[in-house]
């Protein structure tokens, strides 16, 4: 099994080739405005010892922050034509009503609420009424809308409205790109229909952006499938990536998490990941992040996504450093640091030129900073260390010792001991675990039907099956299979103890025979 | 009559206190608080009384939805709807309300008597009927005290109006109404039976609007200084810090109209290796420690989001959350034993004898 994986960052793309298990190579090279040159430039640099030559690859992992940082910045978004099902009900809290008003100036192309939806129990709430669906789809056409997201009461139990509806839409607008509400998820209208809104807002930039990957592995030479992975730390085919990108929002955090699990082969440990500008804190479970508490917001959004919870401060390699008193960010130089950082030429002292100074680092130019001496160089690592160690702190939910894994370009920053920690783990390759998280991302397989006739732990039991089975067919080694949804719902309307039952499993990709 | 106006900042803290004292149930009252910004930033404003101005002879009209919070999830709450269930009772009676009332302060109802008097331009009375929220309409202070639990009036999104006429008994009332609402699809606005000035002043459970804006500010003001919020919470209220733990599992079925099940947590810091599982009917109603009843209703059993201080409610809850168990003292006149006949642990179905956390 050899696999690369990619981590299109803001500052730089990583790229990892493993095979069987083992890290064969790690480069790093900038990021491109276009993406793709970043990515080719990367795939050449690890190609160019001879890793590559000849040899089949048998996927490209990619995980990207483009997604979740378009609407951070509220930058290439589509504006979008919202479809609510549900009228007379909600109409006090229209679509886009919790959004921040800037970000729906930007994204609210209009807004269209429609007799439909369903009960909890299954029953009809109203009849869709499909002659009001069609004249929406008539005044998105005229105000030159293309992408749409629709949502109806009750769709996660009953999708039918939903694509009754999509289908009406895409009849009047047929290059429509359409989001229904009920392939994301949950019960919670308002916060399926915001997932919705910003899956549509994200449609443009999607696919230009997979495009783009789509190109740089084809320029490459590379003859591989293209692979996207997702918030969950599993990859779905970059078509899927394409229609449901913010299932991809948060993978960037999941990879880096993931790959220090897979460098360290600790299951259970916090992790610090340091890079140029921000250091991020989380925990480990079982080899995956722990998931966020309360609500997630996106650029302001409230959503019900299931996402690392991630204590980020601002400490990195780039960090700004003043010296009387010493202080350590949370400014930083961020990807200016090879031009900025005194040890370079520039005018800026950062954490990086510190640890030039005192030898831990070899980089640039060190008698330009033979002016620190040990002492004010330990100051300044002394007060980053502590910086990490109150994070870790605030981020640890058991009062003993853990083990603390540290990755990211800037690890050199977390030093050998720290209290509440047991032991520190630097590992090799560390700098690029986003880029590993990636290439190891696992494959899942997912259940979603009413049974009829079964008790709760039956019904419950025949959807892990199927769900295992799916997995399994889509390349999964049956023996790592692990349930990480399970949701199950009473449809009480429905004859014979109907219950809708969800369950989500993920393994590892299994090792194949032949390559 | 004194009577203050409340400020949107004030509705907030309602919106985030009223959650914590629904005790798992009463919806979370962040779609009321949507419709009250929209409702403010469209220049209504609401007014609050307490219930001594009132005059014996007034009429004063109990605002509330009833139904499975999970259907007020999908279904959101409007404020039209609301006004609806009142002024059918208005016409039904043949009397103008001089205020309207919480039924239970505890969840989305603590909020919605102010989205109907938005538009209605009535004052809203500093008390409730239950301090808390409880699942049944007979679960309240004017039940316990015996006073007529007809008409009641329940009005539909879709435009139905039904009216209970008359019963002989508050659980007839419940049974009656919970019949229209679950084939409303599980969800209706309601007025329940009018009350009296006098009425209010002697059943009424008194100043609970106030107070869940005092919690409401004191999580709020915790989070902004990046304090404990659960600590800030038992400063201003004399509450006790039961358990801390993680949802390892919950088991939800719709029934009846209501949202039952168990929810499975696994303990952390001080209360590693013991376990907690508790029951809910909409609310969480017994907390079992290792097996053994820990706290029970009446009191007020709160489940918070260790980290926000913001209450997790049983429609939401999920595997992995971490929470932190307290217990609020409960309104006296459930410790009777005509009140525990009501809501203490048998009116559930557990046989357990009621048994405070705060001591007898």
């Amino acid at each position: 099994m050899r696999r690369i994986g990619i981590d299109v960052g803001g500052t730089n793309t990583d790229a990892v080739l493993i095979e069987d298990g083992k890290v064969l190579r790690a480069v790093k090279a900038p990021t491109s405005e276009d993406v793709t040159a970043g990515i080719l430039e990367s795939l050449k640099s690890l190609g160019s010892t001879g890793v590559l030559d000849g040899r089949r690859i048998d996927g490209v992992m990619i995980g990207t922050t483009h997604f979740i940082n378009a609407v951070v910045q509220r930058r290439h978004l589509t504006k979008v034509a919202a479809l609510r099902l549900g009228m007379p009900a909600s109409a006090s809290l229209p679509p886009f009503c919790d959004w921040p008003e800037d970000l729906a100036e930007l994204v609210r192309g209009g807004v269209w609420m429609v007799e439909g939806g369903h009960e909890y129990d299954g029953r009809l709430f109203m009849p869709l009424d499909e002659d009001a669906v069609t004249r929406a789809a008539q005044e998105m056409k005229a105000k030159g809308l293309r992408s749409v997201a629709i949502s109806a009461i009750f769709s996660p139990l009953d999708p039918g409205h939903e694509k009754r509806a999509a289908e009406l839409v895409a009849a009047v607008v047929p290059e429509a790109v359409i989001t229904c509400s009920s392939d994301l998820g949950r019960i919670g209208l308002l916060e399926r229909e915001n997932a919705g809104l910003l899956n549509a807002a994200l449609a443009d930039l999607a696919r230009d952006t997979i495009a783009a990957f789509e190109k740089a592995i084809a320029d490459s030479g590379i003859a591989a499938p293209l692979f996207i992975t997702q918030n969950d730390g599993t990859v779905v085919e970059a078509r899927q990536a394409r229609r449901l990108p913010v299932y991809s929002f948060a993978s960037g955090a999941t990879n880096s998490m993931r790959g220090a699990a897979y460098l360290s082969g600790l299951s259970d440990a916090m992790v610090v990941d340091v890079g140029g500008t921000t250091t991020d804190v989380g925990q480990l479970r079982l080899g995956f992040p722990r998931e966020a508490n309360s609500v997630v917001k996106v650029g302001g959004v409230r959503t019900l996504f299931r996402m690392p919870d991630l204590l980020s401060i601002g400490l990195g390699g780039g960090s700004h450093v003043s010296l009387d008193p010493v202080k350590v960010g949370p400014l930083s130089v961020g990807y200016r640091l090879l031009k900025d950082g005194i040890a370079f030429g520039g005018s800026q002292l950062t954490t990086t030129d510190v640890a030039v100074a005192s030898g831990l680092l070899d980089l640039g130019d060190r008698s330009r900073v033979s002016h620190l001496d040990l002492e004010t160089c330990r100051k300044v690592f002394d007060e980053a260390a502590r910086l990490a160690e109150e994070a870790i702190d605030r981020m640890k939910t058991e009062a003993g010792d853990v083990p603390l894994i540290a990755v990211g370009g800037g690890a050199f920053l977390i030093p050998e001991k720290l209290p509440g920690v047991s032991r520190v783990i630097h590992v090799e390759h560390g700098d690029c675990a986003n880029a590993v998280g990636a290439a190891i991302a696992q494959v899942s397989g997912e259940c979603d039907q009413i049974f009829r006739d079964m008790t709760r732990t039956d019904a419950i039991a025949a959807a892990q099956g199927i769900a295992n089975d799916r997995a399994v067919a889509a390349g999964a080694d049956r023996t790592t299979l692990v349930t990480i949804e399970s949701e199950d719902m009473p449809l009480a309307y429905l004859p014979g103890n109907s219950v809708r039952v969800r369950v989500r499993v993920v393994g590892d990709v299994a090792a194949t025979v032949s390559s | 009559m004194s009577v203050r106006e409340l400020s949107l900042d004030d509705i907030e803290s309602l919106a985030v206190g009223a959650w914590i004292l629904g005790t798992g149930g009463g919806g979370n009252p962040y779609l009321p608080l949507l419709n009250m910004r929209a409702l403010y930033r469209d220049g209504h404003r609401v007014r609050l009384v307490d219930a001594a101005d009132l005059a014996d002879g007034d009429w004063i009209g109990t605002v509330a939805n009833m139904g499975a919070p999970l259907v007020g999830q999908e279904r959101l709450t409007d404020s039209l709807t609301l006004a609806r269930a009142v002024t059918v009772m208005e016409q039904h009676i043949g009397r103008r309300f001089a205020a309207l009332m919480s039924m239970e302060i505890g969840g989305a109802n603590g909020v919605r008597p102010f989205m109907a008097a938005a538009h209605l331009d009535l004052p809203v009375v500093d008390s409730d009927t239950m301090g808390r929220a409880y699942p049944e309409a007979q679960m309240t202070s004017v039940a316990v005290g015996g006073l007529t639990p007809y008409p009641l009036t329940a009005v539909d999104v879709r435009g139905f109006e039904s009216i209970v006429h008359k019963v002989p008994t508050w659980k007839w009332t419940e049974r009656v109404a919970r019949k229209i609402c679950v084939e409303y699809g599980s969800v209706a606005a309601t007025c329940q039976p009018p009350r009296t000035g006098a009425e209010v002043k002697k059943w009424g459970i008194h100043g609970t609007t106030t107070k869940a804006i005092a919690i409401g500010r004191a999580v709020r003001d915790a989070q902004r200084r990046h304090e404990d919020p659960v600590a800030a919470v038992l400063s201003v209220e004399p509450g006790k810090l039961l358990y801390k733990g993680k949802v390892v599992d919950v088991a939800r079925r719709a029934t009846e109209g209501f949202l039952r099940g168990v929810v499975r947590f696994d303990g952390l810091d001080d209360w590693r290796g013991s376990a907690m599982e508790i029951n809910f009917q909409n609310e969480w109603i017994v907390a079992y420690r290792d097996e053994r009843p820990l706290a029970m209703t009446p009191d007020l059993i709160c489940v918070l989001d260790s980290v926000s201080g913001e209450a997790v409610g049983s429609e939401t809850i999920r595997y992995g959350q971490r929470v932190t168990v307290i217990a609020l003292p409960p309104p006296a006149v459930f410790l009777t034993p005509r009140g525990l006949d009501h809501v203490g642990p048998r009116a559930f179905g557990y046989d357990i004898e009621f048994r405070s956390v705060f001591g007898a």
